[in-house]
């Protein structure tokens, strides 16, 4: 088992030691997920498990008990392969010294020598070997130097530390801090120290006006590249699906069974992983920025505002997340130590405007808003988007600030944080760890996306016979279909915010996932090709009302906009948060919460621009 | 003393950590009796406060900054 602080370059190890034969399991009933991997030595297979950083054995967040819990769980790991940061191994050992009670072999692994290096701090390994009486090893995890030798360590030469940590009675901090102190002043020197670069990065980063700056441009960087680089793949992805689906067509026998694998499975799994390259970029970058150390600038700079609102620091890697997939985003929560941030995080988190919204708006705003420049540069479309992005921050912000008041909590909100230097990226971990985001993406949304596209297939591909509403046919047009009598039946409720049936539909079909939209428009305004943008508009435009007035008006356009972005869409999400929260009442409350503030502001739009 | 009213760069020794609800991460995160300690940071607004500990830099808001009780450290006197 592989234990350590955060930060200390464990998951570097974990990877150079399993390479990519890791798998995430998940402990079903609860969110506890441990990393395992395999490693073979001269014919013996070892099983590694990798654990969250840790500072000690009183867990705080969520991550930390996962790390204990694994520690504790049967059987007991035949050796625990302990991972230090060399440059701080004062603080390091502390949960060392925890460990080291209770009489498992371990084999201690110093890495990050070159900045300890560095700093002017030499550690005499054999002395050290001599003091804890088990086997120490200096390595350099991001070059893969010194690797080789523990993995011999993990199948000879283990042994239980004999050194005292603490006495009998007495095993409070300070004394084991004490014992640590004695030991690192009979193994360590550190003889020069020298100014680290990061100070001076930092001296810009937490610069009062510099840093935001520095923030706003970095996200404006990414959320371009996102756009620019995954249209790419995206289309290479739709191309793929759409020759997967001809040759089922032509291989497959008609029937209803051909019907629901192209219609039915095949759009909803589609519908899913097109958006894999854009979360995968996002989630490239959000990774870069933490595995360099700049995300806990940002949570620095950002955490008295955010407190204002009921958030936290913590909270910013989630909030952002959230503007590829709430998913994801909601997972990453778990380092937030205070249940109620943690809570009022994942509650707003899906207000940010998330990958899927995005089809919708851009078919929408190519239907009201005309391609025009203002200022000679700015494309007014582009900033009808981009505000739309804003619309969804500020809403999550506001959000939280009414959950604050709401939710009565009395435990202490900790923001006790270490700042790790800047480090230049670890391009294997950032990899594997994009992959394995973007790999939870797919699982948990395609798992509820595929099953609820089938039954929306099924209830907008059959539909009530005229003599006997509990018949069932199939029908020509998705008028007659059961999805189409349940838009005919939500149409009053959804008329004040200027919808019709038609639109009901969608909405309905949408409940899905929010991206259907468009598939369903196709089909209502029977477009051939489904993802033809420019023909579904052009039908849509021409849609009028019995007076000549157009169907999407301006206010209809705003009205639906607005309801797209505050509202609960995704079931996948709704899952998730279950899992997260361990009940029912908090997706509840948020499909609640979402869905009337949806409403309530399409009301006021459309009445507006009415 | 009060963490919160040393100086950004001068350098202290932590005397204990009051009881609070902080206290035991602060502690297991090397805040403890006997520790050096100099501000280094703080973030617009002056809340939260970077601090240089021994070995690494960590930081935590006034709030939690304020449950320390320090001494100056004067290099010359050996406090």
């Amino acid at each position: 088992m592989l234990a350590g602080n955060p930060n200390c370059g464990k998951s570097s190890v974990f990877n150079q030691l399993t390479g990519l034969k890791q798998k995430i399991t998940n402990v079903p009933g609860t969110t506890i997920e441990n990393k395992v991997g395999k490693l073979k030595l001269q014919n013996t297979t070892i099983e590694l498990i990798d654990t969250p950083g840790t500072y000690s054995f009183n867990p705080k967040s969520l991550d930390e008990k996962e790390a204990v819990r694994v520690f504790f769980e049967d059987p007991a790991p035949d050796v625990i392969l302990y991972i230090a940061d060399a440059a701080n191994l004062k603080r390091n050992l502390f949960y060392f010294s925890q460990l080291a009670q209770h009489k498992i072999p371990m084999v201690l692994v110093l890495n990050m020598l070159d900045i300890a290096d560095f700093k002017g701090v030499e550690i005499n390994t054999d002395r050290l070997e001599k003091e804890l009486g088990i086997r120490v090893f200096k390595i350099n995890a991001r070059t893969g130097m010194g690797v080789e030798d523990v993995k011999k360590a993990l199948i000879e030469n283990q042994f239980v530390p004999h050194y005292e940590f603490g006495t009998e009675l007495d095993h409070t901090h300070e004394s084991h801090f004490s014992s640590i102190n004695k030991l690192l002043n009979k193994t360590t020197v550190v003889k020069t120290k020298r100014e680290l670069v990061s100070g001076k990065i930092d001296k810009i980063a937490t610069h009062p006006i510099l840093g935001y700056l520095l923030f706003i441009t970095v996200l404006f960087l990414i959320f371009q590249s996102v756009f620019m680089l995954a249209e790419y793949p995206m289309n290479w992805i739709e191309s793929g699906f759409s020759i997967l689906s001809e040759y089922l067509s032509n291989v497959l026998p008609d029937g209803w069974i051909k019907k629901l694998f192209i219609n039915g499975i095949i759009a909803g799994i589609s519908g899913v992983v097109v958006f894999v390259p854009q979360i995968a970029i996002l989630f490239f970058f959000m990774t870069l920025l933490e595995d360099t150390g700049y995300m806990a600038r940002v949570s620095f700079i950002m955490d008295k505002m955010l407190r204002g609102l009921g958030l936290s620091g913590k909270s910013v890697v989630p909030l952002l997340s959230g503007a590829a997939c709430a998913i994801p985003a909601i997972m990453s929560t778990r380092n937030i130590e205070n249940w109620k941030d943690r809570l009022i995080t994942i509650m707003v988190t899906p207000l940010m405007s998330c990958s899927a919204r995005l089809p919708v708006y851009t078919l929408l705003i190519s239907l009201a808003v005309p391609s025009k420049m203002i200022l000679g540069f700015m494309n007014l479309q582009a900033l009808i988007l981009l505000a739309m992005y804003f619309l969804g921050t500020i809403a999550a912000l506001a959000a939280a600030l009414v959950f604050k008041w709401i939710i009565k909590h009395d435990l202490p909100s900790y923001f006790i944080m270490e700042l790790p230097i800047y480090h230049t990226p670890r391009w294997k971990n950032i990899g594997i760890t994009c992959w394995q985001k973007s790999l939870s993406f797919v699982t948990e949304a395609g798992k509820v996306i595929l099953i609820v596209s089938m039954i929306l297939w099924f209830l907008a591909s059959y539909g009530p016979t005229k003599q006997n509403t509990f018949a069932v046919q199939e029908t020509q047009n998705l008028e007659t279909s059961y999805a189409g009598h349940f838009g005919k039946v939500i149409e009053p409720v959804i008329k004040p915010i200027g919808f019709n049936w038609k639109i009901g539909i969608a909405l309905i079909t949408s409940f899905a996932a929010r991206e259907v939209f468009v598939g369903t428009m196709s089909t209502i305004y029977s477009v051939g090709d489904e993802e033809n943008f420019d023909q579904i508009r052009v039908k849509m435009h021409n849609d009028t009302l019995s007076n000549g007035k157009p169907v999407y008006s301006l206010a209809v356009v705003l009205s639906l906009m607005i309801f797209y972005a505050f509202a609960m869409q995704c079931v996948s999400t709704l899952a998730v948060v279950y899992k997260e929260t361990q009940s029912w009442k908090w997706p509840t409350i948020q499909f609640i919460y979402m869905t009337v503030l949806a409403y309530v502001s399409s009301l006021i739009v459309y009445t507006i621009f009415q | 003393m009060k963490l919160t009213e040393l100086h950004i760069g001068k350098v202290a020794r932590v005397v204990q950590v009051n009881d609070s609800p902080f206290k035991e991460k602060l502690q297991e995160m090397g805040c403890v009796s006997g520790v050096l300690i100099k501000p280094i940071m703080k973030a617009p607004f002056g809340d939260p406060i970077a601090y240089e500990l021994e070995e690494y830099t960590l930081s935590m808001r006034k709030n939690e900054a304020e449950t320390i009780e320090i001494q100056p450290f004067d290099p010359l006197l050996n406090l």
